[in-house]
């Protein structure tokens, strides 16, 4: 196991004129589980393939385990991947494919026999070592390609896209069981993903990318509470976080559809000064409370759409013209057009500034 | 497929006659299919059944009847073995020349370097260029007062007669350098449309894993090129036997091939008989070949890895 | 009011290493050796070429010189005038094109009904079909036309164009039958459905959606086969006398032409490769590829 050491990675790919990574510099620590997340076009694809060695930077440096790999051929850099497509062989049975890489050390037979005996039995594949890929499903060519990454004893595990081929219930349960597998194994991973749901679950740490650039790194519980910024808030969770428009008056309220409730002492201070700020509040669907109209610190807004899901409801309301999404207990009934009050968590609440969409911290 | 020993009911079956001994009308499709096809299959049959049988009818065809006198000529002929020979020994010294040389270029093409779209159209024009005008193309360079000598001669070496009938290495050279440069265009052709099909996936991962470019080569893009290595290769052998206008225009009469002497038979010699004769040992031997790499490149695919 | 972001300590207090570009001018070198290798293969594919046409284009006079210059110091159009006005040249010339046009259109009135066909309905029998296409495909051309010739002669069709023709066809119907079904499976089946859904008779339908799409890979196939018949040499030879195509009355001269007359016949025989391929380059790859099983 190696840590990852990259810095200010520039690249552009030849016939374009964007950047695809733009002074990208991330530090993996040993044995720790990376996810890059973010919409597609945004940069994690290019930087997984850099620290692979499949395309190169223009500018910047990757160095694994202390070793300077940034222009090495991928052979060079004792990885293992896990494709989007799987890139199963199709002309090889199960047991050469997971042996793949180890035929190419030039491992000795009896020792490569035991470890694809070990990858098979870890993911199940055991009765299906003598068949040829295109008599697998598609779930199972997944697993044989997850086998022949962890057979090896490589440095780094890349994994691109992993679970997204798969469908909906057998991408549930092999998340799991891959987190299983990896924290067993205790591998460096780097793992791309557009799914917030899955970075959310497997990662030590995410990273969150936008047009190039990391938007924000932490740990996923850091991510999803506290956003940098207005893109991250939004990317992380479902349903993602409401945004609204308000302002914090010089009074210390924060005005929000017309209506003020109490506005956190920092922002509050600041506006006293400045007399009166316009800014972003964010404030997550689950953190929304239903009370009664009227009460203290609430405020009035009339419901649209009840989305019942099953373990929860989803409404949608109007709160002064802004349209929020509040999630409440399935026990809670209401109709459209019933008019309630909101009443956020404060603690809860994050603040954006109105401008720049940075986050807003003490 | 129903498993082997389901109930016969529970097989599917051409339903059974009903009272009247009508059975439910087949799928439109069939007969819309077979109208559409008809025309080929008719004007096909005309045109290589009736030949076929014909040809080995006039191949044992004699003033009495049956015989195998236009075989024992066509094996007396002081040209035939010569001629057997001659192509024996083209085909197998040009095919591999033409699959390794095909596979070069399609690999140099893939790397993009630049100007690849010019190479790619020089490279593939000579496989629209006629055997015959192969030939000529490279009697230019070759006949004795032609371009390779120019050189030689202007760099102060003797010339060389390459086409005289006595120097046979060279004959045989010129022959076969017209042959590859004009037929390696096509095999160059299918490979690279092999190699498109093939997802670029595949090598990243043996790339990942290990595998450096020669490995690659052969541990995974030879195995996915098969197929197209396959057709292209009993199509270019078949194609080979044929080879005939080449050595006509560069070597005239001296550098036997079994189609020349197959022309020879019948436009010089007039005897149809043995000309036919000759197609046919021609259509046994291609085949026999075909046959027999369908069977090899069929059983590698089998074997354990 | 930054950004909130979070990193554990690099491990250590490591020193940077420094970035190897050796890796880098390893590729850059080879990258050098790719294009000296292309050129190479270019020299070899594209020089005869130029000599043919170098020869094809110099005086008579400069062509009973020795050594042969290898710059056009001599342009003159002398050879090429008297090649065209050789005996047969120039009805062998309309010949080529009548039989390259006939072919062409009679393989396409056979060919591309069974095409659709073998793409959109799987019928029984259509497995055999398709291996009867290959089997015939593999057919060498020498096996068929000394044969032909006897039946032509019987039948009165012998020496004519048609005969050619239908030789021809022959040869071309299996690969335009097996490229032009690979273009119909190239147009998605649920746009004709569509046209159906939509009012359209069956044969509407092929008519208004799937022939544009499949326009272009039927021109190629058009191509490719009007090319194949140009070239055809031994068929074309044996099953005439008089009505002779270009490259078949070039053959029978050969042995008692001048050079200078091969050397004109040669040119003018290449001269549609160059501009054949030129137009079908695009397509090359795509009928191969589709073709290949």
């Amino acid at each position: 196991m190696a840590d990852i050491s990259i810095k200010g990675l520039h690249k552009t790919y030849p016939g374009s004129t964007e950047l695809a990574t733009n002074n990208v510099s991330l530090d993996v620590a040993e044995g720790e589980f990376m996810v890059l997340l973010g919409p597609s076009g945004c940069g994690k694809t290019t930087l997984l393939r850099m620290v692979a060695g499949l395309d190169f930077p223009d500018e910047g440096s990757i160095s694994i385990g202390g070793r300077d790999v940034t222009y090495l051929p991928p052979q060079d850099r004792n990885l293992s991947m896990v494709f989007q497509s799987y890139a199963v062989f199709p002309h090889r049975m199960v047991r050469t494919n997971i042996a793949f890489g180890l035929m190419m050390k030039k491992v000795p037979r009896e020792e490569m026999e035991r470890k694809v005996a070990w990858a098979a039995d870890l993911l199940q594949l055991s009765p299906y070592l003598d068949r040829y890929p295109a008599q697998l499903s598609g779930g199972q060519r997944q697993r044989v390609a997850v086998a022949r990454a962890i057979v090896m004893d490589a440095d780094v595990l890349l994994m691109d896209e992993p679970l997204s081929n798969l469908d909906a219930l057998l991408r549930l349960d092999f998340r799991a069981e891959l987190k299983k597998i990896v924290q067993q194994l205790g591998s460096t991973t780097l793992y791309v993903t557009h799914d917030q749901v899955e970075a959310m679950s497997l990662s030590d740490r995410v990273a969150v990318m936008k047009k190039g650039q990391i938007a924000q790194l932490g740990n996923p519980i850091t991510v999803y509470e506290e956003p940098a910024d207005r893109f991250v808030g939004g990317f992380i969770g479902s349903p993602p976080m409401n945004f609204l428009d308000g302002r914090i008056t010089q009074q210390g309220a924060l005005e929000v559809g017309g209506q003020s409730i109490t506005a956190p002492e920092f922002l509050a201070r600041a506006a006293a000064r400045t007399g009166g700020t316009p800014v972003m509040v964010g404030i997550r669907a689950e953190n929304i409370s239903i009370v009664e109209r009227g009460s203290s610190d609430s405020l009035d807004a009339v419901v649209e759409v009840v989305e019942p899901l099953g373990h929860a409801t989803l409404l949608t309301v109007d709160l002064g013209g802004q349209t929020v999404k509040v999630q409440v207990p399935s026990t809670v009934r209401t109709s459209s057009g019933e008019k309630l009050g909101l009443r956020f968590d404060p603690g809860a609440l994050r603040f954006f500034d109105a401008e720049t969409q940075l986050g807003l911290t003490a | 497929m129903a498993a082997p020993d389901a109930p016969a009911a529970a097989r599917p079956q051409v339903p059974p006659a009903g009272p009247k001994g009508r059975r439910p009308p087949r799928r439109k499709g069939n007969s819309a299919a077979l109208l559409l096809i008809a025309p080929s299959i008719v004007f096909m049959t005309l045109l290589f059944g009736w030949p076929m049988v014909s040809g080995i009818l006039q191949a044992f065809g004699g003033p009495q009847g049956l015989t195998t006198a236009n075989f024992s000529r066509m094996v007396q002929d002081p040209y035939f073995w010569s001629s057997v020979g001659n192509t024996l020994l083209l085909i197998v010294v040009m095919i591999p020349i033409q699959f390794v040389l095909a596979l070069a270029m399609a690999l140099l093409i893939r790397a993009k370097p630049r100007g690849s779209s010019a190479y790619f159209y020089i490279w593939a024009i000579p496989l629209a260029v006629s055997d015959l005008a192969a030939g000529l193309v490279w009697l230019t360079v070759f006949t004795d007062r032609g371009y390779l000598n120019s050189l030689l001669a202007s760099l102060g070496l003797a010339p060389v007669s390459w086409l005289a009938y006595d120097n046979y290495p060279s004959m045989f050279g010129a022959v076969l350098i017209a042959e590859v440069w004009r037929a390696t265009s096509l095999v160059f052709v299918i490979v690279v449309a092999g190699l498109q099909s093939i997802p670029k996936d595949y090598e990243e991962a043996a790339g990942v894993f290990g595998a450096n470019f020669w490995s690659r080569l052969w541990h995974v893009t030879l195995p996915l090129l098969r197929p197209s290595l396959q057709t292209a290769l009993i199509l270019r052998t078949i194609l080979a036997f044929q080879t005939f206008a080449v050595a006509l225009a560069l070597t005239g009469q001296n550098f036997p091939l079994v189609v020349g002497e197959t022309y020879r038979w019948y436009t010089g010699l007039q005897d149809p008989n043995v000309a036919s004769a000759l197609a046919l040992v021609v259509m046994a031997v291609s085949m026999v070949t075909a046959v027999g790499y369908l069977k090899l490149l069929r059983d590698q695919s089998e074997a354990p890895q | 009011m930054s950004h909130a972001t979070t990193s554990k300590a690099s491990a250590g207090a490591r020193p940077e290493p420094a970035v190897d570009r050796r890796p880098l001018a390893r590729q850059r070198r080879n990258r050098v050796l790719l294009q000296v290798a292309c050129i190479l293969i270019t020299l070899f594919m594209a020089l005869p070429i130029y000599l043919i046409a170098l020869a094809a284009m110099s005086s008579r006079q400069s062509l009973q010189k020795f050594p042969l210059s290898f710059i056009p110091d001599n342009f003159s159009t002398e050879t090429m005038q008297t090649f065209l006005q050789s005996t047969g040249i120039l009805g062998g010339l309309i010949n080529s094109v009548q039989v390259g046009v006939f072919t062409l259109v009679l393989s396409l009135i056979i060919g591309v009904p069974a095409g659709y066909a073998v793409a959109r309905f799987a019928f029984r029998g259509r497995d055999p079909y398709q291996l009867f296409l290959l089997f015939t495909r593999a057919l060498p051309i020498v096996v068929l036309s000394v044969p032909l010739a006897q039946l032509f002669l019987q039948t009165g069709l012998y020496d004519s164009v048609l005969a050619v023709v239908l030789l021809h066809t022959a040869l071309a119907l299996p690969t335009t039958i097996l490229i032009t079904a690979s273009v119909f499976l190239g147009v998605p089946r649920d746009v004709e459905e569509a046209a159906r859904i939509f009012g359209c008779s069956p044969v509407q339908a092929f008519l208004k959606v799937v022939l544009p799409m499949a326009v272009p890979g039927i021109a190629a196939a058009s191509i490719f086969t009007f090319v194949m018949s140009w070239n055809e040499v031994l068929g074309a030879s044996i099953l005439t006398l008089n009505q002779r195509t270009l490259p078949a009355q070039v053959l029978s001269s050969l042995a008692e032409s001048p050079l200078a007359y091969r050397f004109a016949g040669g040119f003018l025989l290449v001269v549609p490769a160059l501009v054949f391929i030129f137009f079908m380059r695009r397509y090359l790859t795509n009928m191969w590829g589709s073709t290949i099983r």
